[in-house]
């Protein structure tokens, strides 16, 4: 039987919403608050969906130390406490959070094989959230 | 057609522990949550059903008569229970938070007249939870 499994985690990193190939005028106008200079932080709260047929043995989609780990490794530990402009696929991007949603999902797209990736949330604060679930797909509610 | 989510909360104990495999494959699978003397958690559930709104009443469904099937249907048997020993469903399955749904699941499917259950999620802890969509 098929199931859904959505884990939450929390880190915090700074950015800077600024776009070299706009003016300083248009990226004040376009940015706001976000295209101070020196940047700002968030804490991100990070949700990630994945689903499959729940295994007879373990009664598990997957198991989630393995997940865990795999979210530590490749997503907490590069973007926990740092300045997301300074990460070199943020070199020619803007960091927004739908930029790093997407980043996100790619990430455990191409490295997590253990189950099926749904869908990444990214929720920047308590007020605004973002979610990616691949090109073309709809988000299952 | 109209969604609605009822939420509930239960404590329960649990541990997850698979006859099949040897002390050390459980362990290594289970890790902590292999501890046999169990531990518990304040687990929350979501029910969500769909239907039309009624034109009589203006309703989906009557909370009143869901609120009494998720009462006796899962929260007298679940809450402040230990899972493992005193639910029917985990005698043979183990009660993680997937079979927890399914369980719920199937408890309510067949006693819910007016609206149709669309998904059952529970969470285990604020950081994990797990739907069900039914048998896809």
């Amino acid at each position: 039987m098929k199931a859904y499994l959505t884990r939450r985690y929390l880190f915090s990193a700074s950015h800077r919403l600024h776009n070299p190939a706009m003016s300083a005028e248009q990226n004040r106008s376009t940015y706001g608050k976000c295209n101070n200079p020196h940047g700002h932080g968030h804490n991100y709260v990070l949700e990630i969906s994945v689903s499959g047929q729940v295994n007879q043995a373990t009664g598990m989609v997957c198991n989630l130390v393995e997940l865990d780990t795999f979210v530590q490794n490749a997503i907490l530990e590069r973007y926990g406490h740092e300045n997301l402009n300074m990460l070199p696929e943020f070199g020619h991007k803007v960091p927004t959070t739908e930029n790093l949603c997407m980043t996100i999902y790619e990430i455990l797209q191409r490295g997590f094989v253990l189950a099926h990736l749904e869908r990444v949330k990214l929720e920047e604060t308590m007020m605004n959230s973002f979610e990616y679930a691949g090109e073309g797909n709809r988000m299952i509610s | 057609m109209v969604y609605l989510t009822r939420k509930a909360e239960f404590s329960a104990s649990h541990y997850y522990h698979n006859p099949e495999f040897s002390p050390e494959e459980n362990r290594r699978v289970f890790g902590k949550c292999n501890n046999p003397n169990g531990h518990g958690h304040n687990y929350t559930l979501e029910v969500t059903v769909k239907g039309e709104v009624d034109p009589q009443s203006g309703f989906v469904v009557d909370l009143k008569d869901l609120k009494e099937v998720l009462n006796q249907e899962v929260l007298d048997a679940f809450d402040h229970r230990f899972l493992n020993k005193e639910v029917p469903e985990f005698l043979d399955r183990i009660p993680t938070t997937e079979n927890l749904a399914i369980a719920v699941w199937q408890r309510l499917a067949p006693k819910l007249k007016a609206a149709q259950l669309h998904r059952v999620r529970v969470y285990e802890t604020p950081d994990l939870f797990v739907d069900f969509y039914g048998e896809a």
